[in-house]
């Protein structure tokens, strides 16, 4: 874990699984802003992050999973709740991303649930998470930990 | 010439935001709210219960009479819905500011199971320092969300361990213990604050 200088600059890094793959056209296609994830205490309870998502190619793309160092059971998850009030979550299979919108990982919405993870997740240090695509590609951003009740990445 | 058609449109426009706003309260929050009885919280004068706080203090339901109470059920393990909400509700604390002081406000756990009263006791370190956090038997816990009318339901995840669906709403009770209104799962701090004056208010008249 390194200690982040400025919780603004956020790192997008890509990868191809492979030449094979049908890979995404450049490194600009996917653009996510906004990463946060609230501190944890310990290691025992689940984590979640929360960011915005952008496809800006000319393709639709589908999020289908999620791998960090800090979790060794990442999954995307949605909350949703019901007319009279009773919150649930579920795992989301995939998210397709059409060209040009973007879709929210937000508080109440969809998240990145962070389950079993392999250390404790401390205010002011950030994590690595990448997201992969159905096409093979992936996209990598450093998720900043803002504190325990944090209730957005301005906080 | 043309300003005057602009402002006329404006005019309409806020006219018809007015209405849209005045019939969502009405069917919402106002007389034409849809709640069956049953479905209300019970007063708190009604509901029988006894669990402990997070200080290891013995508490029910008669040790919130005096004060209007702000309610909320959870679980320590709960990653979004349940510290979003008890930021929000320690945002809406800080924006009360002295008036707060007036307020109880509890979570209460519906993962008994996890949360103990060590656990309680370090989640709500990390919120606003009204927010008391109350743990106890399960049987107890049922029987205080049966009074709430706050439903919970254990469900398997896929790591063998296991979540809590709940009702995430947030109850409001006057200084006599009766139910006000409650503040749906993440609404907006200008609709939650006037529900929280609101039961701070009917404290005001009944003491006066
Ligand atoms: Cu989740």
């Amino acid at each position: 874990m390194k200690k982040i200088v400025s919780t603004g600059a956020l790192l997008v890094l890509f990868s191809f699984a492979g030449a094979s793959m049908p890979a995404l056209a450049d490194a600009d296609d996917i653009v996510i802003d906004g990463a946060w994830a609230r501190a944890s205490i310990g290691m025992n309870r689940p984590g979640a992050a929360f960011m915005t998502i952008r496809n800006t190619s000319t393709e639709p793309v589908t999020l289908i999973g999620l791998s960090t160092p800090l979790a060794m059971m990442p999954a995307i998850h949605e909350t949703r709740t019901s007319a009279d009030g009773v919150s649930s979550m579920t795992p989301t299979d995939e998210i397709a991303i059409a060209p040009g919108e973007s879709v929210a990982l937000e508080p109440g919405g969809l998240h990145a649930m962070l389950m079993q993870l392999q250390e404790p997740m401390t205010e002011g240090e950030t994590f690595p998470l990448t997201l992969v695509f159905e096409d093979g590609g992936e996209a990598t951003v450093e998720v900043p930990i803002l504190g325990f009740a944090a209730r957005g990445p301005e906080d | 010439m043309k300003r005057m058609r602009v402002w006329g449109i404006g005019a309409t426009a806020v006219a018809a935001i007015g209405m849209m706003l005045f019939v969502g309260w009405w069917q919402v929050d106002g007389p034409g709210s849809p709640e069956p009885m049953g479905q209300r919280p019970m007063p708190l004068t009604e509901m029988a219960f006894s669990l402990t706080d997070h200080e290891g203090n013995a508490v029910g339901p008669e040790a919130l009479l005096g004060n209007p109470t702000m309610a909320f059920f959870g679980f320590t393990y709960c990653p979004d819905v349940c510290p979003t909400t008890l930021s929000d509700i320690s945002s809406w604390l800080d924006a009360l500011g002295d008036e707060a002081a007036l307020l109880n406000v509890i979570f209460i756990t519906v993962d008994p199971e996890r949360d103990t009263v060590a656990a309680m006791a370090e989640y709500v370190s990390y919120f606003h320092p009204a927010i008391r956090g109350w743990t106890g038997p399960e049987e107890q816990i049922a029987r205080a969300a049966e009074g709430f009318r706050d439903v919970f339901e254990r469900v398997p995840t896929d790591g063998g361990d296991y979540t809590m669906n709940h009702t995430a709403s947030v109850f409001l009770f006057d200084a006599e213990g009766q139910f006000v209104t409650t503040i749906d799962y993440h609404e907006a701090r200008d609709f939650a604050l006037p529900k929280i004056r609101r039961a701070l208010q009917q404290e005001m008249e009944e003491t006066t």
